[in-house]
């Protein structure tokens, strides 16, 4: 089935007829609807089709509202080139409609991919983009400021329960039956009734001298006999991350754990709030260090769409290189921690010998050990000498000869097996429930990576072969970042030789007022998505980055369960989400 | 097993070694206090890294302190599990508001004589964060900080030179 095929399917279901009048074309800025009143579910207005980089027309029109009268308006954009992640269509939805939307799109297999809303005068836009086959909807309502009140979409997608209480935290938006009404984003740096990204919000805020410990959060009781709790963190005891999790046990093991996140939070989206790209991809490089040349690739990405750019071939591949680069990197810090975690101290000394040696050759070569500002709105800061590419290549054989000497000692050692194999299982069922990403959800059988299935340059000219396990276990989230290691070191290889002459930077165009984009990459830890929105004089009037690890983080509180307290460290480390690139 | 004893004799002894800081460095990563930590601690601290609200590169960056090639332990510092524990505490980030209060405790759980080094940009002057309703910015705005290791993020050397100025 084409791609773009099981759009128009789910059009249908949606209750319309005569999807064939979606013609290919330039519309105005208020076009006419092609059809109107379809019968069934919705009522749907055709609109011509533009690309999501025409902001007048991605921007909402008021016009289009309510033009269906009581039941949805759905304004179906789509382009006449291929459909890629650089072009996401974007469907407009009643705001009464936006649950009945969910509960249709996932009848249909979609996949939930971030959800995240903006003020735009006196009305919030509240965004929530789905995935199937490689195709991303991007479905947007619309609701006023002084009543912002919206069905909740979390009942039938787990996976926009936080991303809801964080726009609820964050915009004051009243997400109508939704599972779980704590909040999640806020603990005591701000007042319940005020919202730090609402316009009026100023970026100082009113911030008390010293901002009191989150003591009542409401967490999950369990009561009976030889229950009891352990409270762990902010403060944790390794050189991690703060981040609070609440256990409930009964001798060793785990009957429940519940996340608190949030202590990291530094007011990334509002301190975006008027930057301008340079400035932006500077933040974006440090929405979680570990991921620098992920988020900032997928912000640029997101600029470079709205702004009309392209970037050069040669900057694509480089920015495939230092992409690939920094997988390898952090998998190889992985796959030692995790057998450090269970006192296994030959790999972890061997894997983190390997990192220092690529992170010596990153800097070498880039200039930074962990890649930070390579990447630049409209290209790469840095070029690849031939001598660069040599030693890279050479680099990369040295690798895997050393691999192939620690794999096979790794493989073999029994109490390794003991530990890593069944521990920590998280159910394929349970993977595609919370949209798990990247490695935690392929080694739960989710066979899907931004790279191969809505491939962006430079992995448009290559193939890339995407590990798929099924196990769902620690074991099978190491051996996948093996797997992962292997198939990024070729992708390397293959980037230097199509390495082509050329610039490093496309002069940068001003974007005009309102444009937007919405940036998609495979990061190391799975799909990044990043959008962005244009104010006036080229300055950032919106920007959310969401991490592979809003997803991922919870699918630990499921794959930790029947497992003993003490293997906690390992569950957590085979998964590792950013506290930061969630805290935001 | 023979692999791995085999892997461990092939790989050998990476460590490498280090200068001290001289004086000038000293100077200018502000150490003022050596002598005081020279003659308390004998040559050997204990650090509890605190996370802040850092983007987490920092902490990559101290993770690399244990590796094989620096191996910080064999100059007496080392990391501990608790602030009781601790002569220092190395705080990273700009500290996230969320997080004041966590590092307020942990500061006044660390038993006297104590030390804060402020690791990274974002810990020594807010950084890319700066101050606003959810950051306060640089460590300094919360504890007293009596070391500051620059650097977004400060590399193992440089980590290895601000710690090592610490000690004899």
């Amino acid at each position: 089935m084409s791609s773009a095929n099981w759009t128009i399917d789910f059009l249908s279901r949606l209750g319309v007829e005569g999807i064939a009048v979606i013609v290919p074309g330039q519309g105005g800025p208020s076009p006419q609807p092609l059809s109107q009143e379809g019968e069934g579910l919705y009522n749907l207005s055709i609109q011509p089709i533009v690309s999501i980089d025409e902001q007048e027309h991605f921007l909402p029109s008021p016009s289009g509202r309510g033009a269906g009268g009581e039941g949805a308006v759905i304004n179906v954009t789509t382009t006449d080139k291929p459909v890629r992640n650089q072009n996401p269509l974007l469907w407009q939805i009643a705001a009464n409609d936006w649950r009945r939307f969910a509960e249709a799109a996932v009848e249909q297999g979609l996949r939930w991919v971030a959800g995240w809303a903006e003020q735009v005068q006196g009305d919030f836009l509240v965004n929530a983009c789905f995935e199937k086959q490689g195709v991303y909807i991007l479905s947007r309502t619309r609701v006023a400021v002084n009543a912002p009140t919206l069905p909740s979409q979390a009942t039938v997608y787990p996976a926009a329960n936080r991303s809801e209480r964080h726009s609820r935290d964050m915009f004051g938006i009243n997400f109508v039956d939704h599972p779980d009404n704590r909040r999640w984003t806020r603990h005591q740096a701000w007042a319940e009734d005020s919202y730090p990204l609402r316009k009026d919000f100023p970026v100082q805020g009113a911030p008390v001298d010293v901002t009191p410990a989150d003591m009542h959060y409401p967490f999950i009781k369990s009561e009976g006999q030889g229950v009891y709790e352990i409270p762990v963190g902010p403060v944790h005891a390794g050189i991690i991350e703060p981040g609070h999790f609440r256990f409930q046990a009964v001798g060793e093991l785990i009957l429940n754990l519940e996340e608190r996140l949030g202590y990291v939070h530094k007011g990334i989206e509002k301190i975006a709030e008027g930057r301008a790209p340079d400035s932006l991809a500077r933040l974006a490089g440090r929405v979680s260090g570990d991921t620098t040349v992920g988020h900032c690739w997928a912000a640029c990405m997101a600029m470079e769409q709205a702004a009309a750019i392209e970037i050069p071939p040669r900057a694509a591949l480089i920015r495939g290189i230092l992409a690939e680069r920094e997988r390898i990197a952090n998998h190889l810090g992985d796959m030692g921690a995790i057998c450090n975690d269970v006192a296994f101290v030959f790999a972890q000394m061997q894997f983190t010998r390997l990192r220092e040696l690529w992170l010596r050759t990153h800097a070498k070569v880039f200039g930074h050990r962990l890649l930070m500002d390579r990447i630049m709105p409209g290209g790469v800061m840095c070029d690849l000498t031939d001598a660069d590419c040599t030693l890279i290549k050479r680099e990369i054989n040295v690798l895997r000869n050393e691999l192939a000497d620690i794999m096979p000692a790794i493989d073999l050692n029994s109490s390794l097996e003991d530990r890593l194999y069944t521990a920590g299982f998280l159910a394929p069922n349970i993977a595609a429930a919370f949209g798990a990403l990247g490695y935690v959800g392929r080694a739960s059988g989710q066979d899907f990576d931004v790279r191969r299935d809505a491939p962006y340059a430079p992995y448009d000219r290559v193939t890339v072969k995407v590990a798929v396990e099924t196990k769902g276990d620690i074991a099978s989230r190491f051996w996948i970042r093996y797997k992962e290691i292997n198939a990024s070191l070729h992708l390397i290889e293959q980037f230097i030789d199509q390495l082509v002459a050329g610039g490093l930077v496309s002069e940068w165009q001003p974007a005009s007022a309102g444009s937007e984009g919405l940036g998609i990459v495979e990061g190391w830890r799975g799909e990044i998505t990043a959008y962005v929105r244009f104010d006036a004089e080229n300055k950032i009037a919106r920007f959310y980055p969401r991490d592979p690890s809003i997803l991922n983080w919870p699918a630990l509180e499921k794959l930790v369960l029947d497992n003993i307290v003490p293997d906690f460290p390992v569950c957590n480390k085979s998964l590792n989400g950013s506290y930061s690139g969630n805290d935001l | 097993m023979l692999r791995l004893f085999l892997k461990i004799l092939k790989t050998g002894v990476v460590t490498e070694r280090f200068k001290k800081p001289k004086d000038d460095e000293l100077e200018r990563l502000g150490i003022e206090i050596k002598r005081h930590i020279d003659k308390k601690f004998s040559g050997s601290i204990a650090i509890r890294e605190v996370d802040a609200g850092s983007c987490n590169g920092c902490e990559l960056e101290i993770h690399a302190l244990n590796n094989p090639y620096y191996d910080i332990e064999r100059f007496g510092i080392h990391f501990v599990a608790s602030p009781r524990h601790a002569d220092v505490l190395l705080v990273t980030g700009p500290v996230s508001r969320n997080m004041q209060t966590a590092l307020l405790r942990t500061y006044e759980a660390t038993p006297n004589p104590k030390w804060v080094v402020a690791v990274g940009d974002c810990a020594a002057c807010g950084g890319e964060f700066g101050v606003s309703y959810a950051s306060c910015g640089a460590v300094s705005n919360v504890i007293p900080v009596d070391v500051v290791i620059p650097g977004c993020p400060p590399t193992p050397l440089a980590l290895m030179t601000g710690l090592l100025g610490l000690i004899r």
